[in-house]
């Protein structure tokens, strides 16, 4: 058996990542706590699990390249930036202020480890795409992720680009659906149905994998499974990844209202508690 | 000899990849009308076609941008400003990444397809953008040297191509300094501000009115961003009026900008020839740009009109 990632360090990682982003979110008095927390263990994984990079080197050539075309996500790069060593934790609290490089959405002119800005939803993909493309043409092996909302899906360039890469056979590249069921004005299939999502991906010529998006030891093989599918194909790969939105947050679960907006003091001291107690047990389990 | 600006664009890509300039070209469907099947042919390892997907075309030549290619896209000026406005802001400029527009087809001239084909708003949407350099070569040879500054220049760029064959203004050997503004013709009377196509009917206008006793000087407002403003406001001050001329609405394009530069500067009676905030129509080109009102003889009585005026 080759090494296998520890995904004790990743579930680790993804409990402070999620205390990060409530009182980051918190502290702004702003921000979108609830798609943050359902993407914490999918980029938990790919930073302390994937992905070759290193935070004291951001623009190492050899790194892997991660896309968040759910820009409004910020606070869950920012969080796992942060405990990759990108920056220093003191920044956190500074989300969202004037003078910030933690702006609202992310903006690669600021913050190191940021490839390109992002937030209007629907360009990751393309911008991904092209990132392939480039890495390929300097005979690079760097892997690309991008990571998308389900509701972002509903953006037609999504599918431009889902045309287009595997036209191009980008089989370095692997997007992420952050499957969470909800968006702002309601569940995803109540405001525009997605219809099956996977099955839309295989018919545009991608390897689908669907996995469970808060469980690390199950995306690490995925990861594996994509990559392996994509060099076999000649093809990009997709992973379908469920989700609940507000992860680890008991009353920001599955609640579209949590999807942009701060939590209040109160609100921030329960979640807090919850989020400290998942941290203690995954310490303690070392 | 009467060649389109367009022309300029898959030849002068061919040139940059062939002198090691790591370019690339990103075309949405139509390669043929912009020339860079030209670029495709010879070096199809660095062209992408995206097909008909304004939007992905912008962002795919970003990305290749984030891995340190210079990209140019291609599609029309409709298409590529405005159905891609969004990817040109937020991805493009908010990044200030090396990818330069240089769609075709701006303008009335494109003629017979018609008002949803004739792009007249362009300028004025590109020029809003922070970081974005906008230029507007008048001929072919100043596109050719365009796309060449362009190519060898950080960050965004628009370059404005036309569809129809124009006039030669420059020397084959000419070079395109981003930001200078360039006198073709020195004059006391008036102040004859054109780009693109419309540089040409200046000069025209010009020879118009010296038949008249007007000794009118034509500036060709190359770069509309960053504008010259010591060339403009020099020729201003020492002309007293000034007529713009672009075929491109009144609205946002090279009139707005050279009155907005008058107007805290040094405040003229001056004129824009231009499209009147309507939308174009079908027509071959030289009868669109008499409809428009849009030649030599409209800008020579408008600047005879604004001389009068004064008095």
């Amino acid at each position: 058996m080759a090494d296998m990632p520890a995904t004790d360090a990743i579930r680790r990682a993804a409990a402070r990542m999620r205390l990060d982003i409530v009182e980051m979110i918190a502290e702004a008095g702003s921000g979108h706590p609830g798609g943050s927390l359902s993407a914490a263990d999918i980029v938990a994984t790919l930073y302390f699990g994937v992905m070759n990079h290193d935070g004291n080197r951001p623009d190492m050539p050899e790194r892997d390249r991660f896309v968040l075309s759910k820009g409004h996500a910020a606070p869950v790069l920012y969080a796992a930036l942060s405990e990759a060593g990108y920056f220093g934790r003191e920044h956190l609290t500074t989300l969202r202020k004037l003078g910030s490089m933690l702006q609202g959405h992310p903006d690669s002119k600021k913050m190191p480890g940021v490839e390109v800005s992002t937030g209007s939803l629907g360009q990751g993909l393309s911008i991904a795409n092209g990132i392939a493309l480039g890495l390929r043409m300097d005979g690079g092996s760097q892997r690309v992720f991008c990571l998308m909302g389900d509701g972002e899906l509903q953006e037609g360039q999504v599918w431009e680009a889902a045309m287009f890469a595997a036209h191009e056979n980008l089989s370095s590249l692997t997007a992420i659906v952050d499957s969470n069921g909800l968006q702002i004005d309601g569940a995803c299939n109540e405001v525009m149905c997605l219809g099956e999502i996977g099955r839309k991906f295989a018919a545009f010529g991608w390897q689908v994998i669907e996995v469970d998006g808060h469980d690390p030891d199950a995306m690490i093989a995925a990861f594996g499974a994509a990559h392996a599918a994509s060099e076999a194909n000649n093809a990009p790969s997709v992973l379908v990844a469920s989700t609940v939105k507000g992860k680890g947050v008991s009353f920001m679960e599955n609640n579209a209202g949590w999807h942009g907006k701060a939590p209040s003091a109160d609100e921030t001291e329960q979640a807090g508690n919850e989020l400290r107690a998942v941290i203690a047990k995954e310490t303690a389990d070392v | 000899m009467s060649k389109a600006t367009r022309a300029a664009f898959g030849e002068t890509l061919v040139e940059l990849a062939g002198e090691d300039v790591d370019v690339v070209a990103v075309e949405a469907d139509l390669s043929k009308s912009t020339t860079t099947a030209t670029f495709a042919d010879a070096f199809p390892n660095r062209f992408f076609n995206v097909g008909i997907a304004e939007q992905n075309m912008i962002d795919v030549a970003a990305g290749l941008a984030v891995t340190g290619k210079v990209a140019f896209t291609g599609s029309f000026a409709v298409f590529a400003t405005g159905r891609a406005y969004d990817q040109v802001r937020n991805t493009v400029c908010y990044s200030e990444l090396d990818v330069k527009l240089a769609p075709t087809h701006s303008g009335v001239t494109v003629g017979p397809d018609g008002g949803s084909h004739q792009m007249l708003e362009d300028l004025a949407l590109m020029r809003a953008l922070p970081g974005m350099r906008v230029l507007v070569p008048a001929d072919f040879n100043s596109a050719k040297a365009a796309l060449r500054t362009a190519a060898t220049t950080p960050g965004p760029f628009y370059i404005r191509l036309g569809r129809v064959g124009v006039e030669e203004v420059y020397p084959s050997d000419t070079t395109f300094e981003l930001g200078r503004a360039y006198v073709l013709r020195e004059g006391t009377d008036v102040t004859l501000a054109a780009c693109g196509l419309m540089v040409g009917q200046a000069l025209e206008a010009a020879d118009q009115l010296a038949e008249k006793g007007i000794n009118a000087e034509v500036i060709d407002v190359a770069t509309i961003k960053p504008i010259d403003a010591d060339t403009i406001l020099a020729s201003a001050r020492k002309t007293g009026f000034v007529v713009t001329c672009e075929e491109h609405s009144i609205i946002g394009g090279l009139g707005s900008a050279v009155a907005e530069l008058l107007v805290e500067n040094a405040p003229v009676p001056m004129r824009r020839i231009g499209v009147r905030d309507v939308f174009g129509t079908s027509g071959e080109p030289a009868e669109l740009l008499e409809h428009f009102g849009l030649t030599a003889a409209h800008i020579a009585l408008a600047a005879r009109e604004l001389r009068a005026s004064a008095v």
